[in-house]
């Protein structure tokens, strides 16, 4: 068996079974840790259990502004992109004023490295947190952003820090095409992307093809729910030649299970097998590149 | 003018059934797609479109390789991971936040527009539609989100329509956040698992840190009946109201394959559902 892999989980579409794959994988395979990046709605810990060891806080910089040293010169208002700080300057006797948008901040830092007067401190704004844990013999790591807040990257990133370059990392993706996904699969040496066998299936999975095809990871498609809707995906799939790794044919026992927090192993043991075939596919296809 | 939003936290429950299914018993108004990540209203409402426009937003960091002395700034001030050893910029991680090209002593890093996408106004057989495409790998759904309710509404004001249904996103970040912000309703829509009832909880959440008002529906509830009841419990101990139940049906994706919403397919239980929760609605909520 081939360790020291980071093999990513995604989908365009939502709730097309990305947890269910990512939960039985890691549950086939030996040496292993899971991490959730799916920061906004994290599902793997209610299929896995783990029990959580530690917890860190995912905090990012936001400037803070020393009024005594402050001479409302405007510069910081001037190269914020991000419209995250104005400044009112001093008129007719009246002090100036400097307002912080602390949501908009992107915690870029040129704030702080351009004031002339070095009045700008870098403040933790906190946005959500990690937990690392174990389940058996996996590692599992998961993040969970606050509620209200909008920018997810900086928590998966904190999440992705925990990668353990001796184990074979699965991770489970957010839906979507777009900075969290892209954060989520940076770096990854494969891609499995699930999608079912429907009109939307196919125009999302088509989507998130061209970020993997971007993004330059290699990867191949799992079929979940494969005999519903029609053959549209296949037909996608052999046109683009791309490999179908693994069909998953819908199983009302699968679905009561997953409503329950069971995972697919463990409701359908023989899919063990599956899981690990589907590995040793994947480290072939890692080679051919 | 009112609006309502679905919702789920949790992907694949069925909100873009939901809102085709809506859309095609509105008597006037407009459908918005803010699922801009992977939009898929359209593969049911089929819109022709009339109007496309792109979609600028954001700036990415270009360096001039000619001009560059390779000092090192650059990769250091960075906080996106977006430079290269050999002072290369990913235009994936760059975030524009222009640091690089402030910094740099020789002027070699210029900050240059992106299109991040497109949006349409289009006519659908029920109604206008406004509807966008983020390109791929692209940031700033949330603003291609605000654009596109923006759009909805001038439209809206301009044909005298009454309301506004938005199609959201899954998740609780940014997208979803600009998709709520300003609506009368968000209705939420899960499934009866217990991933469905976390994430609907925190989706929850998410309204009430915004004060919208939300309500719930419970899909497919029969794949687990005490699950559905579980939900269904939850939104009664924290004030929101349950507008109603739908059984799994394979009308649904058969439907879907046509291209058609459910209420255009033939009868069957969803579909009568569905309809109980639009009246609903429509009585008691959005009042049109």
């Amino acid at each position: 068996m081939v360790n020291e892999m980071i093999v990513s989980i995604a989908s365009g579409k939502g709730g097309t079974g990305k947890t269910t794959i990512a939960t039985s994988l890691v549950l086939s395979l030996t040496n292993v840790q899971l991490l959730d990046c799916d920061v906004e709605e994290p599902n793997a810990h209610i299929f896995l259990k783990p029990e959580i060891k530690e917890t860190e806080k995912v905090f990012i910089p936001v400037p803070e502004i020393d009024e005594e040293k402050c001479n409302y010169c405007g510069k910081c208002a001037e190269i914020c992109v991000y419209n995250a700080i104005a400044v009112i300057s001093p008129k007719d006797g009246k002090k100036g004023k400097v307002l912080a948008f602390p949501s908009l901040c992107h915690g870029c830092g040129a704030c702080k490295e351009l004031c002339p007067q070095n009045a700008i401190e870098e403040v933790n704004r906190e946005i959500g947190m990690v937990e690392t844990g174990i389940c058996g013999e996996i590692e599992f790591v998961h993040g969970k952003l606050n509620i209200g807040e909008a920018m997810s990257p900086p928590v998966i990133r904190q999440v992705k820090n925990f990668i353990n370059s001796e184990k074979t990392v699965i991770i489970d993706a957010p839906p979507g095409t777009s900075c969290p996904v892209v954060t989520s699969l940076k770096d990854s040496d494969f891609s499995i992307l699930v999608t079912e066998p429907t009109p939307f299936g196919l125009n999302d999975l088509i989507l998130a093809v061209e970020v993997l095809r971007k993004l330059k990871i290699p990867f191949g498609v799992a079929i979940n729910r494969a005999d519903i809707g029609d053959n549209s995906v296949e037909e996608y799939c052999e046109k683009e030649n791309i490999p179908i790794l693994l069909k998953i044919p819908f199983s009302k026992d699968l679905a009561t299970g997953y409503s329950r927090g069971i995972t697919m192993v463990e409701i359908l043991p023989e899919y063990r097998k599956h899981f690990l075939d589907l590995f040793i596919k994947i480290n072939d296809l890692k080679k051919i590149g | 003018m009112k609006q309502i939003v679905i919702i789920s936290g949790k992907g694949g429950t069925g909100k873009t059934i939901l809102t085709a299914a809506f859309a095609s018993l509105a008597k006037n108004a407009v459908f918005a797609d803010c699922d801009v990540d992977a939009a898929d209203l359209h593969l049911l409402l089929q819109p022709e479109v009339l109007e496309p426009h792109e979609f600028k937003s954001g700036l990415t960091a270009i360096i001039d390789g000619q001009v560059c002395e390779r000092c090192g700034k650059c990769f250091d001030v960075c906080r996106f991971d977006a430079i290269s050893q050999d002072f290369i910029i990913d235009s994936i991680f760059c975030e524009g936040c222009a640091f690089c090209s402030y910094i740099c002593p020789v002027k070699a890093i210029k900050m240059e527009e992106n299109i991040s996408g497109e949006w349409f106004i289009s006519k659908t057989r029920f109604g206008p539609m406004v509807h966008a495409r983020l390109g791929i790998a692209e940031e700033n759904s949330g603003k291609l989100v605000s654009l596109v309710r923006e759009k909805a509404k001038e439209v809206a004001i301009e044909e005298n329509r009454d309301l506004i249904i938005i199609d959201g996103s899954p998740g609780i970040g940014c997208p979803v956040i600009a998709s709520l912000s300003g609506v009368d309703y968000a209705i939420v829509v899960t499934e009866p698992t217990l991933s469905g009832l976390h994430d609907a909880k925190r989706v929850i959440e998410v309204g009430k840190h915004f004060k919208i008002k939300t309500k719930l529906i419970v899909n497919k509830y029969d794949l687990n009946a005490d699950m559905a009841a579980n939900i269904e419990l939850f939104c009664r101990n924290n004030d929101i109201e349950v507008l109603g139940r739908i059984p799994f049906d394979k009308h649904i994706v058969d439907a879907m394959v046509e291209g058609k919403t459910v209420t255009e397919y033939k009868d069957g239980r969803a579909k009568e559902d569905i309809i109980k929760i639009w009246e609903k609605l429509k009585k008691n909520f959005i009042g049109v």
